[in-house]
């Protein structure tokens, strides 16, 4: 008997094995759009390694963090590289997420039988939000201790319970020693959370099939492909297809992620940004602050919408709404299609206005307000959320191509 | 896989040498995280040598000076306790301080540069207890033939005024002696000498 049957009879190794990759049959057609959920795995797991290894050095304690935040970077061998991995790996998270996103809203993956697949997305995007969020006090430098000032203030805009809910979240009166101590623990909890529910998504994922760029359910299709009589005729096995491209992927984003890391960690200011190389100072806010790039489009929402009838709840509900239309996406689309191949000019149209949308929003999150800016922030504001409410209308009036039988090239 | 009309040798080379690149790749990738358990600079700059004055140290008496974190034994000894260090050696394991334990310019009976001064590290080589300073002759608890030395309290070694194990004991060799110089005769510097930083 062999080493393999004999774990087989205890542990389902190989059936796993197959079923999730040897004998998983994806679509034949996928293109460069589909790395980015391994890179986003790839990135995780950078997050949690190299996060690990800066709390042995790290203090989560007022008095101590941004000296040994420094402590990391002069002294611990290596520590500089080790937290380069960790604030780039932040920002490559959620380019990579972003695009991830963006591949699902082209190809319609959020479209039936995928709705509970993108749902889970979402959540998974939420939690690493907030996880970054909690993160970037951590540092203990001005912007980080400001940005939180900020963000927990948004919580006590709500009616009633909003300010002893800040309270509550801060465990002070102010940001303080027990605000950046439950952060550290938040933030170490998160990552574990996150790796649970990737297994969440890729046990949906692989219950419904993946989506690919022409949108055909490859299920639906005819049978029979070089491995399998009963597989469908348009799926190749995921290893060693799929699992070979990705790797040829994760050299690529290699490539560039270490470019960053070696030569422009700071990125310009926008990875790294300069009022955090300064101690946090709870006297002294900074001329100017902004979150990091990631957050900006919703920061720019959320200063885009006044405050009227003596509360400025309104722009943390335009915020809110923001994030959570996109979890109604899959109701929103009634388009006859999936994919943006077949789609007609409307959809097409509305997709790239979304893209200059939220890339102008996020430039303005990261701007000091002005009239115009404001009023540009609200007119893009009304067309993002035009983009996710008109979408049952637009996307049912579209003219559509056919949609051909098997994929395409 | 399918492997018709496949140049099967070909494959293997290149799946043998991309996966042989990927593993030195990755062993370079885990350079740094190794690395960065080791001692960090400011670990290093304290475990710099130690600078003691013994100006003030009387005879018989011991001083402790903490060298990387660790204590260090400065005893001046008295000239009973030299004579005895040097004729009364039956009872210990390695008299003549064979095993490396200690500086070579230190390889004597006294174990020291000059005989007035023990300098040793006082963490007991059986599992790392620092043993007791024990100068009295003969005490109750130790036997009549105690000639004063160091007790480890936590398993019973024993070691004589220059810091040699006893027979029959759990510890197995003679305690470290760290590498020091006299800086001038009141001032020695423990964890380096001549040779330079231990």
């Amino acid at each position: 008997m062999s080493l393999m049957t004999w774990i087989d009879e205890r542990f389902p190794a190989t059936k796993v094995w197959n079923e999730h990759l040897a004998q998983y049959y994806a679509p034949k057609n996928f293109n460069f759009w589909y790395f980015f959920g391994s890179l986003a795995m790839l990135v995780l797991v950078n997050q949690i390694v190299t996060g690990i290894w800066l709390a042995m050095s790290y203090k989560p304690d007022a008095t101590l963090a941004f000296a040994s935040v420094e402590y990391i970077m002069r002294d611990v061998n290596w520590g500089w590289l080790i937290r380069y991995l960790h604030s780039t790996g932040a920002s490559a998270f959620f380019i990579v997420i972003y695009l991830h996103m963006f591949r699902g809203l082209m190809y319609g993956s959020y479209r039936k039988p995928r709705e509970l697949l993108w749902i889970i997305g979402m959540i998974i995007y939420v939690v690493m939000m907030a996880t970054a969020f909690f993160g970037y006090l951590l540092p203990w430098g001005q912007m980080s201790y400001w940005g939180a000032q900020v963000i927990v203030n948004l919580f006590s805009a709500i009616p009633v319970i909003g300010d002893d809910l800040s309270i509550w979240i801060r465990g002070d009166y102010v940001i303080s020693d027990a605000t950046l101590n439950r952060f550290f623990a938040l933030h170490f909890l998160l990552p574990f959370i996150l790796a649970a529910l990737v297994f969440v998504h890729i046990v949906a994922l692989h219950k419904v099939g993946s989506n690919n760029p022409d949108g055909i359910e490859i299920k639906k299709g005819p049978k029979g492909n070089r491995w399998s009589d009963t597989a469908p005729a348009d799926g190749i096995p995921f290893h060693p297809y799929y699992s070979v491209k990705d790797i040829a992927g994760v050299a690529g984003f290699l490539i560039v992620f270490l470019g960053i890391v070696f030569f422009a960690p700071e990125m310009g200011g926008y990875f790294l940004e300069a009022p955090n190389f300064e101690p946090a100072n709870p006297l002294k806010t900074p001329e100017h602050i902004a979150p990091v790039w990631y957050f900006t489009p919703f920061y720019a929402i959320l200063r885009a919408v006044p405050s009227f009838a003596g509360t400025q709840v309104w722009g943390v509900i335009a915020m809110g709404a923001a994030i959570v239309v996109l979890f109604f996406l899959p109701w929103l689309d009634k388009s006859p299609v999936k994919s943006i191949r077949y789609k007609g000019p409307i959809f097409k149209g509305m997709i790239a206005m979304f893209v200059v949308v939220f890339l102008i929003l996020g430039y303005l999150g990261m701007q000091p307000a002005t009239p115009g800016r404001t009023l540009l922030a609200q007119v893009c504001t009304t067309l993002y959320f035009v983009f996710f409410l008109g979408m049952p209308i637009y996307s049912k009036m579209d003219k559509t191509k056919p949609v051909p039988e098997r994929v395409t090239k | 896989m399918s492997s018709q009309g496949v140049d099967l040798k070909k494959r293997r080379m290149l799946i043998t040498a991309t996966a042989g690149i990927g593993a030195v790749g990755a062993g370079f990738a885990l350079v740094p995280f190794l690395s960065y358990w080791q001692p960090s600079a400011r670990a290093k700059a304290m475990g710099a040598p130690e600078e003691a004055d013994i100006s003030k140290l009387e005879p018989g008496a011991l001083m402790r000076v903490k060298w990387r974190g660790k204590v260090c034994w400065v005893v001046r000894r008295t000239e009973e306790t030299l004579k005895n260090l040097k004729e009364n050696t039956d009872h210990l394991v390695d008299p003549d301080s064979e095993v490396p334990q200690q500086p070579e310019y230190c390889k004597n009976y006294h174990r020291s540069i000059k005989p007035e001064y023990l300098i040793a590290v006082g963490i007991c080589t059986h599992l790392g207890c620092s043993p007791t300073y024990r100068p009295d002759i003969g005490p109750a608890d130790l036997g009549a033939d105690w000639q004063g030395g160091f007790f480890c309290p936590c398993h019973g070694s024993k070691f004589d005024l220059a810091a040699r194990v006893f027979k029959g004991v759990p510890a197995p060799t003679n305690l470290v002696i760290p590498p020091h110089k006299y800086l001038n005769d009141t001032t020695v510097l423990i964890g380096a000498d001549d040779g330079g930083a231990a």
